[in-house]
């Protein structure tokens, strides 16, 4: 019991970068075909996805907003704090997948970031890096990867308590499992003196509730103003990996004015 | 050989004209914000302060262009009854949505830092929401259609790199596709949005 337990508690957390929740993003129709400059992704178990939505939303509202809103109640300080020591540790996935994408720059700001959050920084809580010219970089995880590599988004589909994926990004999180992810390594599959099970889980939950707790207006916004919450947050999702697998920085450059253009000529 | 010469002048001078009036996006959005800033931190009511940012809105959002580009494909299926039905719907639910998601906001600092020229049509404007205690810097850049110098016009914005013209177009269309395409289950899910 305590194994599944277990399993359950890693998939759930591993996964808490998803936790944009019912929350965050969407669009569809599978197959990588590129449409109007973004890749049309297939919702391939649409109603169950629905379900899951709502259930989902059921969760939020009962314990992640709620948890969300008490961590508000907290100085800045102490926010910023807990986001700086919880961006610090994203670095051992992102470090790996700057080099497996081949930005080779990127992969060595972050490991000279981490390296001096970690000791001068105090385990990150300070972004002490940024004082020397080394600013904060992009995370990059191994959906990313496989979405550079030339890998398909696949179908999207909604994850229960996770949230929106697709089968690329769900792949991704699972390396994390096998290896990919050394702070998974050293508190639940190495279990050191040092660190235990529960330091990893407490970690993401955390993950969880910061990036709740930055976007609890935005999402109250979304709710409010969306005449399908599911659509609008399959939409966001989509878009926000579309750009991220891109590395995409620039507005311009994930604009495609062929609706628009379309729209003018008629 | 006057009458060419007189058109070269009215041209040129039309052409000066246009230069002269011509609008800056830029100078567009920091109008729109600050009037907007100084809306939302006046002392009144919430009504008077919808009815201010929806005549903003009205002025200096091209809304019948964003209505048809949401319809996506369905806005070749439509007749020109459903389109006109349609426009009205859309114009009362983007103003309704647009305020309310403004008017909880005191006093949004929002900052233009560049604009880039795409092309004749549009220019997109860079700009920052900044950061407050409760939560970080929000990049927000604003999609101008320019055809008419004159009078430039808001099209979509985009938040964080996402598109909110473009969730608003996958938003509607997984309503009609839903209901097999009929374009009256959204005329119906806007109407009871308009009555909520």
């Amino acid at each position: 019991m305590n194994k599944y337990l277990s399993f359950l508690l890693i998939i759930l957390f591993t996964f808490t970068n998803n936790i944009t929740f019912a929350g965050d993003d969407g669009k569809l129709k599978l197959n990588g075909s590129e449409s109007n400059g973004y890749i049309e992704v297939s919702d391939c178990f649409e109603k169950v996805n629905r379900g899951v939505f709502g259930f989902n939303q059921v969760l939020d509202k009962a314990i992640f907003r709620p948890l969300a809103k008490g961590y508000r109640m907290f100085p800045q300080p102490i926010r910023s704090g807990t986001s700086n020591a919880l961006s610090n540790l994203g670095n051992v996935v992102t470090i790996p997948n700057n080099f497996l994408q081949g930005q080779f720059k990127d992969a060595g700001i972050n490991s000279a970031r981490f390296i001096i959050n970690s000791t001068l920084g105090i385990a990150g809580i300070f972004d002490v890096a940024s004082y020397y010219g080394l600013q904060k970089r992009d995370k990059e995880d191994y959906g990313q990867t496989l979405g550079v590599w030339g890998a398909g988004p696949g179908c999207y589909f909604v994850l229960p308590v996770l949230g929106p994926t697709t089968i690329r990004d769900s792949l991704g999180s699972l390396v994390n499992l096998v290896g990919g992810d050394a702070w998974y390594n050293v508190t639940v599959v190495n279990d050191t003196q040092y660190f235990s099970e529960a330091d990893y889980y407490v970690s993401r939950l955390m993950s969880g509730i910061d990036f709740r707790a930055k976007n609890l207006e935005s999402f109250d916004s979304l709710e409010n103003s969306s005449v399908d919450l599911y659509a609008s947050v399959r939409s966001l999702y989509l878009q926000d990996r579309y750009r991220k697998v891109r590395n995409i920085d620039k507005t311009t450059e994930t604009l495609s004015d062929d609706d628009w253009e379309e729209l003018d000529n008629q | 050989m006057n009458f060419i010469k007189y058109l070269i002048i009215f041209l040129f001078l039309i052409n000066i004209n246009s230069t002269l009036f011509a609008k800056d996006p830029s100078s567009l959005i920091n109008e729109i914000v600050d009037e907007a800033a100084s809306i939302l931190s006046s002392e009144d009511p919430v009504e008077s302060k919808i009815i201010k940012l929806n005549a903003i809105a009205e002025r200096s959002v091209d809304i019948n262009g964003i209505g048809m580009y949401t319809l996506g494909k369905y806005r070749k299926s439509i007749n020109e009854e459903q389109k006109s039905k349609y426009q009205k719907l859309f114009r009362s639910y983007f103003l309704k949505s647009f305020s309310s998601r403004l008017v909880d906001y005191t006093n949004p600092r929002i900052n233009v830092v560049s604009q880039k020229k795409i092309n004749d049509k549009y220019t997109i404007v860079n700009s920052v929401l900044e950061a407050t205690s409760k939560r970080p810097q929000v990049k927000i850049d604003w999609r101008i259609y320019t055809k008419n110098p004159d009078r430039p016009l808001i099209r979509d914005l985009i938040v964080e790199g996402l598109s909110l013209a473009r969730t608003q177009k996958e938003e509607f269309n997984s309503i009609i596709q839903n209901n097999d395409g009929d374009i009256n289950a959204l005329f119906k899910t806007l109407e009871e949005f308009l009555i909520k």
